[in-house]
């Protein structure tokens, strides 16, 4: 029986190890195979320049338009985002943190707003945008992923402000300032970085996402002027150009991709490093 | 004097800012349900979720293909991930040294972070080819534009998700009960296999239940590579097409046509209404884990 | 003295990471009796406790050296079989933990594991060691119920006869009153007084009053090590140590 046992035991370990591995292998084939498609077709002229005439037959530009125009988009989205939410998060965590009833039904809340599909906002955004006569822009697509992104932003400052204890308020008040002072002030200095951390996460899943901005936010070969504007992003540009027939415009949809994948990459880096160093400089209680 | 008004007006901003964060999914609900009213108002609820025939210029919208191919690819997708994150999920937190938890952890993050089409263009790629060349072992042929494909492609999307909530879940059992177990004569697998699997066992199926919301509303990847034909599919290795995909393909011709808008708003309710539930049954049961133990 | 002891530890030294736990351990812990480690909280007794079935594996970076004999047996060679030595002793921690099944199949949890399936002999040694505890008249009619549904006392009485029904020579506990009120607590201790006579007992606690009811021997040990050790009238009325003198002191003032 002790032999069952043992070879039971050894053929799941074998199992659990394979699993782990297969995740790991996932990632690592999913970036290589970006790497090993797009690396070839990247060029200084991709990032650097618009489509010019021929483009999507396969001539000259680049998608500077998608870059430029996600930049724009997520940036202006986060800063919505955190508008909005920065008060929210705040407010769960210093004017209610007493009543413990109320802040977790409101939790509850932002869970489920934060599992609903980002193609529901962009349907919800384009049923605004009709509703109100505008047309595809940047601004509508800032409106409608700032609404995507806001569950996230909450989240992750709510988990950074959770720590800060009681009495490091209690201490601002009684040296005499105002409430919103405490929080805007105390706070943030002492949790700065893990505000960053939830602002970089943000705009990482901002720029991201296509199925929000697909209705919302048009499409042109132009880097926007105004917020009036149709803008391009970087997921929708990966898109487009993969389904072209064109093999130059596909190579370049896979080099888009991998522009894409880099950025992310990197504010993922970004992130771990600004976290790291919360660690270090946070006081712990 | 400043600073009070100052004061004053930030607090109200935040209660402000509270109310927007709380009216808005119903915001979106009334929305959506407003829009869809037009086309089930025309033909019943009923009709439209179990008919097939999809001819919106003939004003016929049967739905059925959609939702089943939804149903499909988020099911495999489901059994595809489930398995793979409970054994990774057991094996980091009883089996595997810190360090090794510690090393997963961004490798988990990074995963989650990647954008949905770039899981497209990997699903284009990769699986897709491979799906095109196995496809003759199952008897069948095919460009591997398929359910499976969509399905392989999002079980990866959701694997990040459903670990990190099986990790929290193992992580918060207590040490003592795996040392009573022990104790009492039982190997680590012993222990596992009748104890923890068992005490784990509300907070797996609320891991699958928030995977399963989080693969029904996913758009973008599987669009990519699950072939976009409008039938009922009768084998995995069949093409498919899900709801959110009917919703984001067809935006262009929404409101030339009569009727659609309302048709693609009332996939969009679907989707919510699906999402929510799932959504809404599994937190409810996290929590009562929480409180209950 | 005593006649041979159960337990013979030699020159243990437990380090945990950077820290040393247990230093150069030396006790005898004599069969059939009530054994108190006792102790400031930090001086290593529960890492001790827990060396004397091994669930020390459990921790990361843990070395052990020296060596623990029950029954002519080192069980800090790693090539014992680790589950049969940890089936000759039964846990008690501080809180109950009912394993996540009924009351019943918490007890004959042990028993299954150990490869006894036989519906007749399994309900015949449940109601045996359920009456042990005293816990069978409470529970006999709710045999299938969750185990969580006892109360707190109830459940250490389940733990204690989940414990038992391994059939152990050694019990174990791990300051098993500290979360119980204190009707349950003397149901408890006087149930340790009543096993002892077939079971050799290791009872870790802080409480001198529960030491100075139950304890037949003593062993003192602050910061890892071992103080002073023997039998408990001569400890307690005649302490030869300074820091022990200074503990008995301080734990009445």
């Amino acid at each position: 029986m002790m032999k069952f046992k043992k070879t039971e035991e050894t053929f799941f370990k074998f199992l659990m190890l394979f699993s782990t591995f297969i995740i790991v292998a996932a990632l690592i084939v999913i970036i290589i195979s970006i790497l090993y498609k797009g690396l070839p077709s990247l060029s200084w002229e991709m990032v650097s320049q618009t489509p010019k005439g021929g483009y999507y037959f396969g001539k000259e530009g680049g998608v500077l338009n998608a870059i430029i125009g996600s930049i724009y988009l997520s940036a202006g989205a986060t800063f919505l985002a955190l508008l909005i939410g920065l008060p929210v998060s705040l407010l769960l965590n210093i004017y209610l943190i007493k009543q413990k009833r109320i802040v977790n039904t409101i939790r509850f809340f932002l869970d489920l707003l934060w599992g609903i599909p980002s193609i529901v906002y962009g349907a919800f955004g384009f049923t605004i945008m009709i509703y109100f006569g505008m047309k595809s822009s940047l601004l509508a697509g800032i409106i409608t992923v700032s609404l995507f992104i806001i569950p996230i932003m909450v989240r992750a400052m709510d988990e950074v402000l959770k720590n800060v204890p009681m009495g490091l308020m209690e201490a601002s008040f009684s040296l005499g300032s105002t409430k919103s002072e405490t929080s805007y002030k105390v706070f943030l200095k002492q949790c700065s970085t893990g505000l960053i951390t939830a602002i970089l996460l943000s705009f990482g899943r901002a720029i991201g996402d296509a199925a929000s901005v697909l209705f919302t936010t048009g499409y042109t070969d132009n880097i926007p002027t105004s917020l009036n504007q149709p803008t391009a992003t970087l997921p929708l540009s990966i898109f487009f150009q993969l389904s072209s027939p064109i093999s130059e415009v596909k190579s370049r949809a896979y080099a888009s991709a991998l522009i894409l994948t880099i950025i992310i990459l990197v504010i993922s880096v970004i992130t771990r490093i600004v976290s790291k160093k919360y660690d270090k400089h946070k006081i712990k209680f | 004097m400043f600073r009070r008004f100052k004061d004053k007006v930030s607090t109200a901003w935040m209660w402000i800012c509270l109310a927007i964060v709380i009216i808005l999914p119903f915001l979106i609900g009334a929305g959506l349900i407003i829009k869809s009213h037009t086309i089930i108002e025309k033909h019943s609820l009923w009709q439209l979720l179990t008919t097939s025939e999809w001819q919106p210029l003939q004003g016929k919208f049967g739905f059925l293909p959609f939702i089943i191919s939804s149903l499909w690819v988020t099911v495999i997708a489901v059994l595809l991930s489930g398995p793979v994150c409970l054994l990774t999920a057991i094996f980091l937190t009883q089996y595997a040294r810190s360090t090794i938890l510690k090393i997963m952890h961004p490798i988990i993050d990074i995963l989650a972070g990647i954008p949905s089409v770039i899981f497209g263009v990997w699903g284009i790629l990769i699986i897709v080819p491979f799906i095109a060349r196995i496809a003759p072992f199952f008897g069948t042929e095919g460009s591997g534009y398929t359910i499976i494909a969509g399905a392989v492609v999002l079980s990866v999307m959701i694997i990040p998700f459903i670990l990190n909530i099986l990790i929290e879940v193992f992580r918060s059992i207590p040490e003592e009960l795996t040392e009573a177990s022990l104790s009492l004569g039982a190997t680590r697998w012993e222990t596992i296999k009748y104890v923890l699997l068992r005490k784990a066992f509300p907070g797996i199926i609320s891991a699958i239940g928030l995977g399963v919301s989080r693969a029904f509303g996913e758009t973008i990847a599987v669009l990519m590579v699950v072939g976009n034909v409008i039938a009922i599919p009768r084998s995995i290795f069949d093409p498919g097409y899900p709801l959110p995909a009917l919703i984001a393909n067809n935006y262009g011709e929404m409101l030339s046509i009569p009727m659609y808008d309302s048709a693609l708003m009332l996939s969009a309710l679907i989707l919510f209404v699906v999402v929510l539930i799932f959504n809404l049954l599994s937190r409810i049961a996290i929590a009562r884990i929480e409180n209950g133990h | 003295m005593y006649d041979t002891p159960k337990i013979i530890i030699n020159d243990l030294n437990v380090n945990i990471g950077k820290q040393q736990i247990l230093r150069n351990i030396n006790v005898l812990i004599p069969e059939n009796k009530i054994t108190i480690i006792l102790g400031p909280s930090g001086c290593g007794k529960t890492t001790l406790l827990k060396t004397l079935n091994r669930l020390t594996d459990l921790y990361e970076d843990v070395e052990l050296t020296g060596s623990i004999i029950i029954d002519n047996i080192d069980i800090l060679n790693t090539k014992v079989d680790i589950t049969r030595i940890r089936q000759k002793m039964g846990l008690l921690s501080q809180r109950p933990y009912p394993l996540p099944m009924s009351i019943f199949d918490n007890i004959a949890y042990g028993l299954r594991i150990s490869g006894i399936r036989k519906k007749r002999i399994l309900n015949e040694k449940v109601e045996h060691y359920l009456r042990q505890a005293s816990l069978w008249d409470e529970v006999h009619t709710r045999l299938k119920d969750p185990a969580s549904k006892l109360s707190i006392g109830q459940q250490q009485r389940l733990c204690l006869a989940r414990g038992l029904a391994v059939d152990p020579e050694i019990i174990l506990a791990d300051e098993p009153t500290s979360a119980l009120d204190p009707i349950s607590s003397q149901a408890i201790e006087e149930k340790f007084i009543e096993l002892k006579n077939n079971y050799t007992i290791v009872l870790v606690t802080h409480i001198l009053r529960q030491a100075r009811r139950i304890a037949d021997h003593v062993v003192f040990m602050y910061l890892g090590d071992v103080i002073e050790q023997g039998p408990a009238e001569e400890i307690f009325n005649n302490p030869q140590m300074e820091r022990t003198k200074q503990y008995f002191k301080g734990a009445f003032n």
